[in-house]
């Protein structure tokens, strides 16, 4: 009997999944939407203070911040009232650090999916991250609450605004996506997110201006790619008062992009054992 | 009719590390692996215990050389012992590991149904499940709506659609999720064993579905159980792993009766299946069921089971007996012990009975654990010596009026006549 030809639409082998993966990811986008989608349900389902928490959360914080570094140190408040000051600053820090522990804690959760069910890897830390984006949007609510009781007009600038949140976005998913693949192995560096998270409140300008930066250490303090995020946000709330020193921004937005890409390497790069070691 | 799966020379191999029990590794433990090395070895100096030799890693091929072609529409039963490589061959076949040698080619979409219900969030309703396993399982939203009222009528739990699935039983769980996976629509389907937690109705109104699927609509299923009853009833063809290796293929009815009667040499239990502070010391070589070996062991639930375990003792003790765990889906059932009293035992071979009286077990698939433990009085707390499920056995399904069907709940309790 002559041999059939057949056309096999997938060939798997040691090494050889790189060429389906791209294609497998927009394949598979439903699945990222629905685990987003999830998320959300869950943590504005159950929870009474679920929604509320992500209002008293950053509110809090500001208050605090406020009274620390604009009452107590009595640092300069660039023209502006310090609580929004601090608040334009709060909002992205909350994402960035809420984002980047929710995605490099999302593997280890998701543990029964990753060992039952394939599909890109990927979509796991990146659609844990969206759930924060409604976070974001919902905190943003009291930024609009300040401004009115500060009788604070908003710049034009405004409208930039959802490209610095892009690139929180970006930051969390490039440090998120390398701590979780870092985590599946190493599981005990979920010990080590808390204290990063708390240790990069306090080098990052989310308490004061990194206008306070001496002019020596701006470019250096600039490494940190959330002093970029940080000052673009209140480049764009604040507006005139604060102004956006650029090479920091750039050097801030390149690191950002370097640590994406690193990030993604060292994903991709590990992401096929997880289901042997996790 | 094509070939559609093309398995060629696929292996996998794992680094077992014999330090430590835990599957990954810790930065810690990294860092203080070097430290606690040269403690221990300073420790077991000082105390004069012998030095334990470290194997730190092993390379162990839980799969190799496999090579099989399935056709179209073919009903492939995959077959062998705990260990023998069956998961390790569907979860390479999913995708979701990757093979370590070899390659496989497959033509139309995998579906893989490894566990029932995964991606279910218990706060979410019926309705968001089926929605979001669907997705997981590769579908998309248009097709789940458009047999969205298929699937809520096969999984019979319509009236609580809107209530969360943490509020279900876990039949109507297993009923939803299979519900889901039983509409999916690819060519190829690899199914694990995941039949064996609904009820008797529902696992024969799954395995219809199985087979319907199969012979109208052409689609190639791959599946995987202990059951041999329903290997046969659903499958056309067999594959018998054994050690990571194909030991035989055919006719589903060859395959299934080979596999029985090779059991017959086994029943020796691994050292490295065992573990604990008196693994030095104890050693046990070889458990029965009324004098059975294999793995496959079927017992009549009207018989009394006599479990024997033989092993050997490298030294004298003054307190020590030895017990059985008897287990059900990794849930433990009892124990028992060999002695009421911890017995002084001598340097040598020794052997223990257990006995589990007629009718106690319903039927079901079962197994064993077995472990042993000193409490002497010149040491200060316990050693112990552990095999977790070293044997698997089954009790069929003969129903009377003691074990009768409508019976509910895990054990029989005998009548007094």
């Amino acid at each position: 009997m002559a041999e059939i030809v057949n056309e096999f639409d997938l060939v798997v082998e040691p090494g050889r999944a790189e060429k389906n993966y791209w294609n497998d990811l927009w394949r598979f986008r439903e699945l990222f939407f629905f685990l987003a989608w999830r998320d959300i349900l869950v943590r504005y389902k159950q929870t009474a203070i679920g929604l509320a928490w992500s209002v008293i959360r950053p509110f809090l914080t500001m208050i605090v911040l406020t009274f620390i570094f604009g009452r107590v140190a009595k640092l300069p408040n660039e023209g502006v009232p310090y609580q929004i000051l601090v608040y334009a600053a709060m909002l992205p820090w909350q994402f960035f650090s809420t984002s980047f522990s929710d995605a490099s804690n999302s593997l280890i959760t998701n543990t029964n999916m990753l060992t039952k069910i394939y599909f890109p890897r990927l979509i796991i830390p990146a659609s844990t991250v969206i759930v924060n984006v409604v976070d974001f949007l919902i905190s943003f609510v009291i930024l609009i609450g300040l401004m009115i009781y500060y009788h604070f007009l908003p710049p034009w600038h405004i409208v930039f605004l959802p490209l610095f949140l892009l690139l929180a976005f970006l930051t969390s998913m490039g440090a998120g996506l390398y701590v979780a693949a870092l985590n599946v192995k190493y599981r005990d560096f979920k010990y080590i997110i808390p204290f990063v998270v708390q240790f990069g409140m306090y080098i990052s300008p989310v308490g004061f201006s990194s206008n306070n930066i001496s002019d020596k250490l701006r470019l250096l303090y600039s490494l940190n790619p959330m002093v970029g995020v940080i000052d673009g946000f209140r480049w764009c709330i604040l507006g005139g008062q604060s102004k956006i020193y650029v090479p920091g921004m750039i050097l801030s937005i390149g690191f950002t992009f370097l640590l994406l890409f690193f990030g993604i390497w060292y994903f991709r790069r590990t992401e096929r054992t997880f289901a042997d070691i996790i | 009719m094509g070939v559609v799966i093309k398995v060629e020379d696929l292996g996998k191999s794992y680094i077992i590390r014999h330090q430590g029990q835990s599957g990954y590794v810790a930065l810690r433990d990294v860092i203080a692996e070097k430290v606690k090395d040269t403690f221990s070895k300073t420790k077991h100096l000082v105390t004069n215990t012998p030095i334990p030799k470290i194997a730190a890693k092993e390379e162990f091929w839980s799969l190799k050389d496999v090579s099989f072609e399935v056709n179209q529409s073919d009903r492939v039963g995959i077959i062998g012992r705990n260990g023998a490589g069956k998961s390790t061959l569907l979860k390479i076949l999913s995708r979701i590991t990757e093979p370590t040698l070899g390659r496989f080619s497959t033509k139309g979409r995998i579906a893989s149904l490894l566990e029932v219900g995964t991606g279910f969030h218990p706060e979410l309703t019926g309705r968001e499940n089926i929605f979001l396993n669907g997705a997981v399982l590769g579908m998309h939203r248009a097709e789940i709506k458009k047999k969205f009222d298929e699937i809520v009528d096969f999984s019979e739990v319509e009236k609580f659609l809107d209530t969360p699935v943490k509020r279900y039983s876990s039949g109507m769980y297993v009923r939803l999720a299979f519900a889901v996976a039983a509409y999916l629509e690819s060519e190829i389907l690899v199914v694990d064993e995941v039949l064996a937690v609904g009820d008797l109705q529902f696992q024969k109104k799954c395995l219809g579905k199985m087979q319907d699927v199969s012979q109208s609509e052409g689609r190639t299923v791959l599946f995987v159980s202990h059951n041999m009853g329903t290997i046969n009833q659903l499958c056309n063809k067999g594959i018998l792993l054994k050690a990571g290796r194909i030991s035989d293929m055919g006719s589903t009815g060859d395959i299934v009766r080979r596999y029985m009667k090779s059991g017959s040499t086994n029943g020796q239990i691994e050292r490295s299946s065992v573990s604990g502070t008196l693994v030095p010391i104890i050693n046990f070589s070889e458990i029965s069921i009324n004098g059975l070996h294999s793995n496959d062991i079927y017992i009549s639930p009207s018989n009394e089971l006599r479990i024997g375990l033989k092993g050997v003792c490298n030294h004298d003790m003054d307190y020590f007996r030895t017990g059985i765990t008897i287990l059900k889906d990794g849930i433990k059932l009892f124990s028992s012990h060999n002695h009421p009293e911890p017995q002084p035992i001598k340097k040598g071979k020794f052997q223990s009975e257990f006995f589990i009286p007629k009718y106690v077990l319903r039927p079901g698939d079962y197994s064993i654990s077995i472990f042993g433990h000193d409490n002497g009085n010149n040491r200060k707390g316990t050693e112990w010596i552990y095999g977790n499920e070293v044997l698997t056995f089954t009790i069929l399904e003969e129903w009377d009026t003691i074990n009768d069907f409508n019976n509910e709940g895990i054990f029989n309790l005998p009548v007094e006549p």
